[in-house]
């Protein structure tokens, strides 16, 4: 009797158990052949505007393919997590949106579809993406998880009154800009050189690594190992952190994280200078700036460096998660939303420069800013390094550079020895990760 | 006891099965030890699920090395044995040293938290003891605090401690001219004040609530009769107030601690997933190491760690709780 009573009992725990794993499996991805989900990162000035923007275009595939999308638009700061737990649940969107830094960090969990021969054929050849961008699919030497979708590249914003006034010229060189920027600050009318996104610790790794290349310095050596402290790497964190020290940035603005305030600082003519990837052109307008007010250029480097890198490969990609139950769909809107007519709609409202070959810049109407942005991507940019361990090295060393600012904020000096010791404990946290 | 409800039998029909319910009816009768197990079933069940299960799964964990590479598949992460709590205990390498920071840091944070929001629910409860005009309406502007949902709380304390516009920098500032220049709340030094700040803000309303509460079951008489006897309010309140409240004193700073080691809510939300160094306390510093670091193998020893601290925290205390309730 008894032993029929703890039967009972198992009977029970099995059927819960298995009631609980059929409401898990049939979550996320689409049970039929006719939805899709996709989850857009934020890429207008807000969420709803993403929302606005897309819906017009999905509704168009819809009618193309019968195949209904539903649209989840998702913030940056959540982006990762939450590619990471549907990454661990195996439930989640059908396609997706990655930063293009990410690729080979998340085609290493083995969660996403790889783009073989076959997969590119469904989505019109790989021959038709800008070489630079298609680079940033995933690992060297394997068939990438992502494909391009948006292209971003950093450019150097300046406030052309400001300099008009000051009596000065777009800087050409490191040094320049710092003294340009001396110039422009003025602590008493709140108004400051440059804008920075001090506490941000995507954009402290950028600049990491950018005038870390300007010092000839690669975060990974051949073999894929770390090696955060050679003299380039330091000198290149001390570049960016000295712009805090030097007390051209607004010291507030080392609490800046990943949202629009350091943009916002710029728009407002509280700062003269804004280091920003193109896609701050809507942020800007949407702050009320005149697209004329601003000028672009690229990001100067030190006269006496080693290369004149300007920006790394930036750009959202595209990823078509691996469980999902409509292949063929996930590749027709990853057709869809790369295809040549598309990008003209969506560069737009994104700022997005063209991944496809032979695109035109069509996101301003300044022709000589496209120029400048066009220019930089295929001649000053650089892909950030495509090996798994990229996203721990985005997340130490950010961290670690933000940590700098917060300090040089703060008033307490930061010196190459600081730099060097923080750098070495972001290296020593990546041999755990 | 519930062995003594019996129904009367009925007559069963011949040739149909006895029903499950039935069934159960008979075993009852003929096994009664057995209804109370029967009853506590679901209970065991449930607490299985919720608390056990996660708890082993997290226990598993900490002993494979499960990173960004196998959180697809986990039963393909290789087994590190205890490699992990390795690397968390290592204090010469960089991980183990800041979990010692985090872990020192969290310790002198629980104090304050506790030892300030205990003191100030106490003089609280003293003051509201005695039935006064307003008393009322005290009690609950004392206890918004606690009403407020969390995030709400904490995210208008991120705003009021802004460097530029921050109600805090403003009053200080321009008000009481107490500092020359704005001050940061949210890094360097001072985060962990303002992390110690809102946390007291958010706890002491707790405290205040079950002393108020614990006060209440103490018999006006024994004050009386102390006042015949002479004992002034000092004396009340310490032989008689105090002695009374311990067993509530007992729990509550238990409660506290244990909250306030674990509190991952007023950092997240005033500074995000990295918090700086001066208030990277261990709950965020684990999350930190977890979900940041795509490291779950390593975040999961730490939790571990935590863990059995905690437990053998609350043995010790009970242990000392108990002698001495033993000696009184």
């Amino acid at each position: 009797m008894k032993r029929r009573v703890v039967a009972t009992a198992a009977v029970a725990v099995l059927v819960a158990a298995t009631t609980a794993a059929c409401g898990s499996s049939n979550g996320g991805s689409s049970a039929s052949d006719k939805t899709l989900t996709y989850w857009a990162s934020n890429q207008a000035p807000s969420l709803a505007d993403d929302r606005k923007d897309l819906t017009p275009i999905l509704k168009d595939f819809q009618k193309k393919t019968g195949i209904e999308v539903k649209l989840q638009v998702i913030g940056w700061p959540d982006l990762y997590t939450k590619i990471l737990a549907a990454t661990t649940s195996g439930k989640g969107p059908d396609v997706l949106n990655i930063g293009n830094t990410w690729a080979p960090s998340l085609q290493a969990t083995g969660a996403f579809v790889p783009f073989g021969q076959q997969e590119f054929q469904a989505i019109g050849g790989k021959q038709r993406f800008v070489d630079a961008a298609l680079a940033t699919g995933g690992m060297k030497g394997k068939p990438p998880t992502s494909v391009p979708y948006l292209g971003l590249v950093y450019g150097l914003y300046y406030n052309k009154k400001m300099f008009a006034d000051a009596g000065l010229q777009p800087p050409t060189t490191w040094e320049e800009l710092v003294s340009d920027a001396h110039k422009l600050t003025h602590p008493d009318q709140g108004v400051w050189g440059m804008a920075m996104e001090g506490g941000s610790y995507t954009e402290g790794v950028h600049f990491a690594y950018i005038f870390g290349e300007q010092h000839g310095a690669d975060p990974f050596d051949a073999s894929g190992k770390p090696q955060f402290t050679t003299p380039g790497m330091v000198a290149g964190v001390k570049q960016y952190v000295d712009l805090m020290a030097d007390g051209v940035v607004n010291p507030s603005s080392a609490q800046y994280k990943n949202g629009p305030e350091a943009p916002g600082d710029f728009a407002k003519g509280k700062a003269a200078m804004l280091m920003s990837q193109n896609n701050a052109d809507n942020t800007l307008q949407a702050d009320g700036m005149d697209p004329d007010a601003y000028g672009v250029v690229p990001i100067p480097a030190p006269s006496d460096a080693a290369s004149d890198v300007a920006s790394f490969v930036a750009g959202i990609n595209l990823s078509i998660f691996k469980n999902t139950d409509n292949k063929a769909g996930a590749l027709k809107l990853v057709k869809y939303l790369t295809s040549p007519a598309v990008q003209e709609k969506l560069d737009q409202p994104f700022t997005a420069l063209p991944v496809n070959k032979g695109g035109t810049v069509n996101f301003t109407p300044k022709a000589h800013e496209a120029q400048v942005f066009a220019s930089i991507l295929q001649n000053r940019a650089k892909p950030l390094p495509l090996v798994p361990a990229e996203a721990a090295y985005e997340t130490n060393v950010g961290n670690a550079v933000a940590a700098l600012i917060a300090q040089a904020a703060t008033g307490k000096q930061v010196t190459s020895a600081d730099v060097k010791s923080a750098l070495a404990e972001a290296q020593a946290k990546m041999a755990s990760s | 006891m519930t062995a003594q409800i019996e129904r009367p039998a009925r007559p069963r029909v011949p040739g149909t099965p006895p029903s499950p319910g039935r069934r159960l009816g008979g075993l009852l009768r003929s096994r009664p030890h057995l209804t109370p197990y029967l009853l506590v079933l679901p209970a065991v069940l449930l607490e299985l699920l919720i608390h056990i299960i996660p708890m082993v799964v997290g226990i598993v964990m900490s002993f494979i090395g499960l990173t960004q590479f196998y959180i697809r598949n986990w039963s393909s992460a290789p087994f590190v044995g205890l490699g992990n709590y390795r690397i968390a205990l290592d204090f010469n390498g960089p991980i183990g040293q800041e979990l010692l920071h985090s872990f020192l840091i969290t310790i002198v944070y629980t104090v304050i938290v506790v030892g300030v929001s205990w003191v100030l629910g106490m003089a609280a409860a003293l003051v509201l003891q005695r039935s006064f005009r307003g008393r009322g309406g005290l009690r609950t502007l004392f206890l918004v605090p606690y009403a407020l949902p969390i995030y709400a709380g904490v995210i208008t304390w991120s705003f009021m401690f802004q460097r530029d516009n921050g109600l805090i920098n403003h009053i200080l500032q321009s008000n009481l001219h107490l500092i020359d220049s704005p001050s940061f709340w949210l890094i360097g030094n001072n985060a962990f004040v303002a992390m110690a700040v809102v946390a007291i803000w958010r706890s002491w309303p707790f405290a205040f609530l079950m002393l108020t509460a614990g006060m209440q079951s103490i018999p006006d008489d024994l004050y009386d009769a102390s006042a015949v006897d002479g004992a002034g309010v000092w004396r009340q309140s310490r032989y008689i107030t105090m002695a009374m409240l311990r067993p509530v004193n007992v729990v509550l700073v238990l409660m506290l601690f244990l909250w306030t080691f674990n509190d991952f809510n007023t950092p997240f939300v005033l500074f995000g997933a990295n918090a700086p160094e001066q208030a990277d306390i261990i709950s965020i510093h684990i999350y930190a190491n977890s979900f940041v670091n795509w490291n779950f193998g390593l975040g999961s020893a730490m939790s571990v760690l935590l863990l059995l601290f905690l437990l053998l925290c609350t043995v010790v205390w009970f242990l000392i709780a108990g002698r001495r309730a033993r000696r009184a």
